[in-house]
């Protein structure tokens, strides 16, 4: 039983990340149905900017919690100016041509980043500092839940929570979800397209990096191409809950995170990676829509 | 208060529009008419910003629209009621109601608004919660123009508002679009291909052609010209 729930916790942990990274995903295929591929090289920067900032501010001697906080923070913020950035010079001078164009200069973008932090920093692998302090409540429990497990569980749902009204009930939410239905007509009614379609890079970006924060101080080490395979993962989980559908993205990373975890644990571990892409393939057969997303309703 | 002047327009190579040139006074209601492909909705489409003229001008109230975008020309008071309703499916009613104020910062009239537009249309308000994709086509129409409405525009742009709808429909949206500009002096400009409707409750028309503006006049006389009768009514 303990296994069992271990294995859960495990896949729950998973699931939040890719969650985390989904949300990007599915947010900006919503709007202009283009997959990012550059979009796990941004969770990569946040790692990267969260592990130079906590180093400094460890020589400062700042306490664990304050620094996670302020180097998960700059990290989203700085990760939201390159998804921001990458948006105005790789995307949208191609918005309007085919859509190959984009994806090539998506695929052009995510190498480039790569290489990029491969130059600036090192191709060897990093050691992450352990930022999330031990909590003492966890330790009582009969199955074993990291600090970081927990930390990682409670931020995604808060994260998703927060995400969820913004986009329900607040003027931006709308303007994002209308823009996502039609565009032009959302420009007919007033509404800045291009500053949505920003939008939605910043608060994709931005939610990416705290994955990569989050999910670094769990596995203590980083290189530059830890945004490749949690990129596609997260893709993987963003087409399983429906591309486009925000629930969907959610709902598809954590049946994603616990086939992973379950399926290491009880089949092989050495299969890993093969469960997701085992999924991918089964609902491009059996449901290309995905778990929630709307049956493909092509605009006119 | 709108006046188009030698606009010329294209698709790529495709030429839409040649030479049209209209004039809207405030207070009015004009109407475009025309056949399939005449270049009706682009005439509309240039003058929200969405298709941009290769030369002529768009003046609205002596601010040339030109280069202008789309969001600042629906702050300066035009309303586009599109062709085909372009009603937000998943979207509930109530949504498309707001995004129609999305501009608006007075909130207090905004509510005002709304119950307006809940008089106008009283089957707007039972369906308020529903998803908008999930109207009637003359629902849709309704909510079409109730979203244009909230945005309180001085101008008016409809676009074959009677587009398949029963008679009866299209009787009770028209009674209610001449009682819109009665009220509220709000100027329409409406496109149709149901010209005796049009040209039944506009002042005045445009009969437009292969993108071109071959006839004008006041609505009674255009109502009686021998070819507007024989190509647009009918008759
Ligand atoms: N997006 C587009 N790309 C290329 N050509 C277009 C486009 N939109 C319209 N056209 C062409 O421009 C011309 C005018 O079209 P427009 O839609 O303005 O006509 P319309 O008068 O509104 O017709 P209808 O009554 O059928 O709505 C047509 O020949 C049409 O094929
Ligand atoms: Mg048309």
């Amino acid at each position: 039983m303990n296994y069992f729930l271990g294995l859960f916790v495990s896949g729950l942990t998973r699931g939040s990340i890719y969650a985390l990274l989904a949300l990007g995903y599915t947010m900006v295929y919503g709007i202009i149905e283009l997959i990012n591929f550059a979009h796990g090289e941004i969770y990569m920067i946040g790692a990267f900017t969260a592990l130079i900032l906590a180093s400094v501010l460890s020589i400062a001697g700042l306490d664990a919690i304050s620094i996670l906080v302020i180097a998960s923070l700059v990290a989203m913020i700085y990760s939201a100016a390159y998804g921001f950035t990458m948006e105005k010079i790789a995307y949208k001078p191609v918005r309007n041509s085919q859509r190959l164009s984009a994806l090539i200069s998506a695929i052009g973008m995510s190498l480039f980043l790569q290489n990029y932090v491969r130059l600036a920093q090192t191709s060897n692998f990093l050691p992450f500092p352990t930022l999330i302090p031990r909590f003492g409540f966890l330790q009582q429990l009969t199955f074993q839940v990291t600090s970081a497990q927990f930390v990682i569980f409670v931020t995604t749902t808060v994260v998703m929570i927060l995400l969820t009204l913004l986009i329900k009930f607040t003027r931006i939410g709308k303007s994002m979800r209308a823009a996502s239905q039609d565009k032009t007509m959302a420009m007919l009614l007033g509404v800045n397209v291009n500053r949505v379609i920003a939008l939605t890079f910043i608060i994709g970006s931005a939610t990416a990096a705290l994955g990569g924060v989050l999910i670094s101080s769990f596995t203590g080490q980083i290189n530059f191409y830890i945004g490749f395979m949690a990129g596609i993962k997260a893709f993987v989980a963003a087409v399983l809950g429906g591309i486009g559908s925000i629930p969907g993205a959610v709902l598809g990373s954590f049946v994603l995170g616990w086939t992973e975890s379950f399926g290491a644990g009880y089949i092989s571990s050495d299969y890993e990676d093969v469960f997701a892409f085992a999924i991918l393939v089964l609902i491009l057969i059996f449901k290309p829509s995905g778990l929630l997303g709307r049956p493909e309703n092509k605009k006119v | 208060m709108l006046e188009l002047s030698a606009v010329n327009a294209f698709y790529g190579r495709i030429q839409a529009l040649k030479d049209v040139s209209i004039r809207v006074s405030a207070g009015e209601i004009i109407t475009l008419i025309g056949a399939n492909g005449a270049g009706k909705t682009t005439t509309l489409m240039s003058v929200s910003g969405i298709v941009r003229p290769a030369s002529g001008a768009i003046m609205f109230e002596d601010r040339n629209l030109n280069e202008v975008e789309p969001d600042q020309i629906v702050a300066a008071g035009i309303s586009h009621v599109p062709e085909g309703r372009r009603i937000f499916p998943y979207l509930t009613v109530q949504e498309n109601l707001d995004l129609g104020a999305y501009l608006r910062r007075d909130r207090a009239a905004v509510r005002t608004d709304l119950e307006y537009v809940f008089e106008l249309f009283p089957i707007l308000s039972q369906r308020r919660h529903q998803p908008g994709g999930t109207l009637s086509g003359g629902e849709q129409q309704m909510l079409a123009i109730s979203r244009a409405l909230m945005a309180r525009p001085r101008l008016l742009l409809l676009d074959e508002p009677s587009l398949g709808l029963a008679p009866l429909i299209v009787q009770q949206i028209f009674e209610i679009l001449g009682q819109i500009n009665r009220e509220n002096g709000t100027t329409i400009f409406l496109v149709e291909q149901n010209a005796y409707m049009a040209l039944r409750v506009a002042h005045r028309g445009y009969v437009m052609e292969n993108g071109s503006i071959v006839l004008t006049d006041d609505s009674t006389v255009l109502l009686e010209n021998a070819q507007v009768k024989s190509a647009y009514l009918g008759v």
